[in-house]
């Protein structure tokens, strides 16, 4: 028999998703806090996926697909946004992106 | 519990993983971290193809560790930003994000050992749900009954594109008025 438990993989998302967390909470790259944020969505979605596969349904499936397009366009605002930054300012360390503060 | 092919299949790639996004995070160097972020991509990929969701596996590999790694990739070099100075203005945070990881991965490791369900078991994918006809039914759902979702999507990546060729084009300096 051929089998794993389903809390295997939410464990594993668990983990992933504090990986993840922790990098944004650590770094202080924009880049790597963007990386971080994929990680996270990686971890919500191998759950989705997970419990797709006990139900067999096909909702969870079409859900990561839904999550996998708007973090592509996502990354394409976000990059955008890094990049007129860093052209504003030549910098980009996250401590020093302050100007909203009063 | 015994060992079987998939369950070693799983350790092996959770390792992996788990392994990789550690890397991430730790890297110095901004190309090292994308570059394991595209080896945990794809054991994600594995894990799907694992959990019989070949269709997700593949777009996982074309638009995760294809499309969006690439644009990172492109952005750090671009940039120049592969490695910057980590000292902060705050020395106690980074111990307390330790603290507080920690403390969330125990306290989530926890709540699901303690409510596991252990007779929920993900069967191997029998040869009913193989590629072609994984994909005929996602698109049968996906054209069904999730067809207005499905449309607000392509309408989120129009607005993101026009967004970022808004944001990055050059402003000419002194013709508004």
């Amino acid at each position: 028999m051929n089998s794993v438990p389903v809390d295997y993989y939410v464990l594993l998302s668990a983990i992933l998703f504090t990986i993840g967390a922790m990098g944004v909470l650590i770094r202080r790259n924009p880049l790597i806090i963007f990386m971080s944020i994929e990680l996270m969505l990686n971890a919500a979605n191998l759950v989705f996926v997970a419990y797709a596969s006990v139900f067999e349904s096909f909702s969870g499936q079409i859900f990561v697909f839904f999550v996998i397009a708007v973090a592509a366009a996502e990354v394409a605002v976000g990059l955008a946004l890094i990049v007129q930054i860093f052209k504003a300012k030549k910098n980009i360390n996250i401590d020093e992106l302050n100007s909203l503060k009063g | 519990m015994l060992m079987n092919s998939d369950l070693i299949v799983f350790l092996v790639l959770a390792i992996v993983s788990i392994a990789t996004a550690l890397g991430m995070v730790f890297s110095r160097n901004a190309v090292y971290s994308a570059l394991f972020l595209v080896l945990n991509f794809v054991t994600v990929a594995v894990f799907y193809l694992l959990l019989g969701a070949p269709f997700i596996a593949m777009s996982q590999i074309t638009v995760y560790a294809g499309a969006i790694m690439v644009l990172f990739l492109f952005v750090i070099m671009l940039l120049g930003a592969d490695s910057i100075s980590s000292t902060s203005d705050l020395p106690w945070q980074k111990p307390l994000a330790f603290t507080l990881a920690l403390v969330l991965v125990v306290e989530s490791i926890y709540l699901i050992v303690s409510r596991a369900q252990m007779d929920r078991v993900i069967t191997e994918p029998d040869a009913s749900i193989n590629t072609l006809e994984n994909l005929r039914e996602m698109a049968m759902t996906l054209y069904s009954q999730y067809l207005l979702p499905f449309e607000i999507t392509s309408i989120l990546l129009l607005v993101a594109m026009v967004g970022a060729i808004v944001l990055t084009k050059q402003e000419k300096v002194g013709q508004g008025s």
